[in-house]
Protein backbone atom coordinates (compact mmCIF):
# COMPACT_ATOMS: atom_id res chain seq x y z
CA UNK A 1 0.00 0.00 0.00
CA UNK A 2 2.91 2.29 0.81
CA UNK A 3 4.52 1.82 -2.57
CA UNK A 4 1.18 2.50 -4.22
CA UNK A 5 1.13 5.87 -2.44
CA UNK A 6 4.70 6.58 -3.50
CA UNK A 7 3.80 5.95 -7.12
CA UNK A 8 0.76 8.19 -6.81
CA UNK A 9 2.99 11.08 -5.73
CA UNK A 10 5.13 10.46 -8.80
CA UNK A 11 2.43 10.92 -11.44
CA UNK A 12 3.45 13.21 -14.30
CA UNK A 13 7.12 12.37 -13.69
CA UNK A 14 9.43 10.70 -16.17
CA UNK A 15 10.15 7.09 -15.19
CA UNK A 16 11.81 4.07 -16.79
CA UNK A 17 10.13 0.70 -16.37
CA UNK A 18 12.14 -2.47 -16.89
CA UNK A 19 9.98 -5.50 -17.64
CA UNK A 20 10.64 -9.17 -16.96
CA UNK A 21 11.06 -9.72 -20.70
CA UNK A 22 14.08 -7.35 -20.58
CA UNK A 23 12.23 -4.54 -22.37
CA UNK A 24 12.84 -1.09 -20.90
CA UNK A 25 10.31 1.66 -21.51
CA UNK A 26 10.65 5.32 -20.60
CA UNK A 27 7.63 7.56 -20.33
CA UNK A 28 5.57 9.95 -18.25
CA UNK A 29 3.76 8.15 -15.41
CA UNK A 30 0.07 8.88 -15.91
CA UNK A 31 -1.53 6.61 -13.35
CA UNK A 32 -1.08 3.56 -11.20
CA UNK A 33 -3.55 1.23 -9.45
CA UNK A 34 -3.56 -1.15 -6.48
CA UNK A 35 -1.93 -3.93 -8.53
CA UNK A 36 0.82 -1.45 -9.48
CA UNK A 37 -0.36 -1.61 -13.08
CA UNK A 38 1.20 1.42 -14.70
CA UNK A 39 0.05 3.76 -17.45
CA UNK A 40 2.77 5.60 -19.34
CA UNK A 41 2.40 8.44 -21.84
CA UNK A 42 4.81 9.56 -24.52
CA UNK A 43 6.73 6.32 -24.32
CA UNK A 44 10.08 5.40 -25.76
CA UNK A 45 11.54 1.90 -25.84
CA UNK A 46 15.22 1.72 -24.98
CA UNK A 47 17.24 0.20 -27.81
CA UNK A 48 14.55 1.03 -30.36
CA UNK A 49 16.58 -0.45 -33.21
CA UNK A 50 16.27 -3.91 -31.65
CA UNK A 51 12.62 -3.47 -30.67
CA UNK A 52 10.70 -1.79 -33.50
CA UNK A 53 7.50 -3.55 -32.35
CA UNK A 54 6.23 -0.48 -30.52
CA UNK A 55 7.10 2.20 -33.08
CA UNK A 56 3.49 3.33 -33.45
CA UNK A 57 2.70 3.25 -29.73
CA UNK A 58 2.45 6.55 -27.88
CA UNK A 59 0.96 5.45 -24.56
CA UNK A 60 0.63 2.10 -22.87
CA UNK A 61 -0.69 0.09 -19.96
CA UNK A 62 1.82 -2.19 -18.24
CA UNK A 63 0.70 -5.05 -16.05
CA UNK A 64 2.14 -4.70 -12.55
CA UNK A 65 3.03 -8.38 -12.35
CA UNK A 66 5.58 -8.15 -15.20
CA UNK A 67 7.51 -5.14 -13.89
CA UNK A 68 11.04 -5.93 -12.71
CA UNK A 69 12.25 -2.42 -11.84
CA UNK A 70 10.98 1.14 -11.98
CA UNK A 71 13.66 3.82 -12.15
CA UNK A 72 12.40 6.89 -10.33
CA UNK A 73 13.57 10.50 -10.49
CA UNK A 74 15.47 10.73 -7.18
CA UNK A 75 14.79 14.45 -6.77
CA UNK A 76 11.08 13.66 -6.49
CA UNK A 77 11.40 10.94 -3.85
CA UNK A 78 11.71 11.96 -0.21
CA UNK A 79 13.85 9.03 0.97
CA UNK A 80 13.79 10.16 4.61
CA UNK A 81 9.99 10.27 4.60
CA UNK A 82 9.86 6.88 2.87
CA UNK A 83 12.25 5.38 5.41
CA UNK A 84 10.14 6.62 8.31
CA UNK A 85 6.95 5.41 6.68
CA UNK A 86 8.33 1.90 6.06
CA UNK A 87 9.53 1.68 9.68
CA UNK A 88 6.13 2.80 10.93
CA UNK A 89 4.39 0.27 8.73
CA UNK A 90 6.58 -2.66 9.79
CA UNK A 91 6.21 -1.65 13.45
CA UNK A 92 2.42 -1.61 13.06
CA UNK A 93 2.62 -5.08 11.45
CA UNK A 94 4.59 -6.45 14.44
CA UNK A 95 2.12 -5.01 16.96
CA UNK A 96 -0.75 -6.68 15.13
CA UNK B 1 -7.64 2.74 -10.88
CA UNK B 2 -5.27 2.77 -13.79
CA UNK B 3 -8.09 1.64 -16.02
CA UNK B 4 -8.16 0.36 -19.56
CA UNK B 5 -11.26 2.46 -20.32
CA UNK B 6 -9.35 4.84 -22.58
CA UNK B 7 -8.43 1.98 -24.91
CA UNK B 8 -11.94 0.78 -25.75
CA UNK B 9 -12.73 1.00 -29.48
CA UNK B 10 -9.09 1.89 -30.16
CA UNK B 11 -6.57 -0.11 -32.14
CA UNK B 12 -4.18 -1.59 -29.62
CA UNK B 13 -1.09 -3.75 -29.55
CA UNK B 14 -0.86 -6.51 -26.97
CA UNK B 15 2.42 -8.06 -25.86
CA UNK B 16 1.95 -11.40 -24.17
CA UNK B 17 4.05 -13.31 -21.64
CA UNK B 18 5.28 -15.78 -24.27
CA UNK B 19 6.49 -12.89 -26.45
CA UNK B 20 3.62 -12.94 -28.94
CA UNK B 21 2.39 -9.65 -30.37
CA UNK B 22 -1.29 -9.22 -31.22
CA UNK B 23 -2.94 -6.13 -32.70
CA UNK B 24 -6.68 -5.52 -32.79
CA UNK B 25 -9.52 -3.27 -31.75
CA UNK B 26 -10.26 -3.48 -28.04
CA UNK B 27 -13.97 -4.08 -27.60
CA UNK B 28 -13.98 -4.88 -23.91
CA UNK B 29 -12.06 -5.57 -20.72
CA UNK B 30 -12.71 -6.36 -17.07
CA UNK B 31 -11.27 -5.96 -13.56
CA UNK B 32 -8.67 -8.68 -14.09
CA UNK B 33 -7.52 -7.00 -17.32
CA UNK B 34 -8.96 -9.81 -19.42
CA UNK B 35 -9.36 -8.24 -22.86
CA UNK B 36 -11.53 -8.89 -25.91
CA UNK B 37 -10.10 -7.88 -29.28
CA UNK B 38 -11.91 -7.81 -32.61
CA UNK B 39 -10.27 -8.05 -36.04
CA UNK B 40 -7.15 -9.22 -34.27
CA UNK B 41 -3.98 -10.29 -36.02
CA UNK B 42 -0.80 -11.80 -34.67
CA UNK B 43 2.41 -10.14 -35.82
CA UNK B 44 5.25 -12.62 -36.15
CA UNK B 45 8.69 -11.01 -36.08
CA UNK B 46 11.83 -12.66 -37.34
CA UNK B 47 15.30 -11.66 -38.47
CA UNK B 48 15.17 -13.62 -41.73
CA UNK B 49 11.84 -12.40 -43.10
CA UNK B 50 9.62 -9.35 -42.85
CA UNK B 51 6.79 -9.27 -40.32
CA UNK B 52 4.07 -11.82 -41.02
CA UNK B 53 0.48 -10.98 -40.03
CA UNK B 54 -1.77 -13.90 -39.15
CA UNK B 55 -5.49 -13.09 -38.91
CA UNK B 56 -7.03 -14.38 -35.67
CA UNK B 57 -10.47 -12.74 -35.66
CA UNK B 58 -12.27 -12.20 -32.36
CA UNK B 59 -9.97 -13.01 -29.47
CA UNK B 60 -10.29 -13.10 -25.71
CA UNK B 61 -6.95 -12.74 -23.96
CA UNK B 62 -6.65 -13.69 -20.30
CA UNK B 63 -5.32 -10.87 -18.15
CA UNK B 64 -2.67 -13.17 -16.65
CA UNK B 65 -1.06 -13.54 -20.07
CA UNK B 66 -0.78 -9.82 -20.79
CA UNK B 67 2.48 -7.92 -20.39
CA UNK B 68 1.59 -4.65 -22.03
CA UNK B 69 -1.22 -2.95 -23.90
CA UNK B 70 -0.30 -0.02 -26.14
CA UNK B 71 -2.52 2.36 -28.06
CA UNK B 72 -1.57 2.33 -31.74
CA UNK B 73 -1.23 5.61 -33.58
CA UNK B 74 -3.00 4.51 -36.77
CA UNK B 75 -1.30 7.06 -39.02
CA UNK B 76 2.18 5.93 -37.91
CA UNK B 77 1.25 2.24 -37.95
CA UNK B 78 -0.19 2.38 -41.47
CA UNK B 79 2.83 4.29 -42.78
CA UNK B 80 5.12 1.41 -41.81
CA UNK B 81 5.65 -1.32 -44.38
CA UNK B 82 5.72 -4.35 -42.11
CA UNK B 83 7.25 -6.49 -44.87
CA UNK B 84 10.49 -4.54 -44.61
CA UNK B 85 10.87 -4.87 -40.84
CA UNK B 86 13.26 -7.47 -39.54
CA UNK B 87 13.50 -7.81 -35.79
CA UNK B 88 14.10 -10.32 -33.05
CA UNK B 89 10.87 -11.61 -31.53
CA UNK B 90 10.15 -10.15 -28.08
CA UNK B 91 11.62 -12.49 -25.46
CA UNK B 92 9.24 -14.37 -23.18
CA UNK B 93 8.87 -13.39 -19.53
CA UNK B 94 11.48 -14.87 -17.16
CA UNK B 95 10.77 -14.73 -13.45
Amino acid sequence: MLIFSVFKTLTDQQVTVELKNDLSITGVLKSVDQFLNIRLDNIKVLDEARHPHMMAVKNCFIRGSVVRYVQLPSEHVDTQLLEDATRRESLAAVKR
Amino acid sequence: MSSLQGYVDRRVILILQDGRVIVGVMVGFDQKSNVVLSESKERVYSMDEGVEEIPLGLYLVKGDMIVLIGELDDAVDQAVDLGTIHAEPIPPIRY
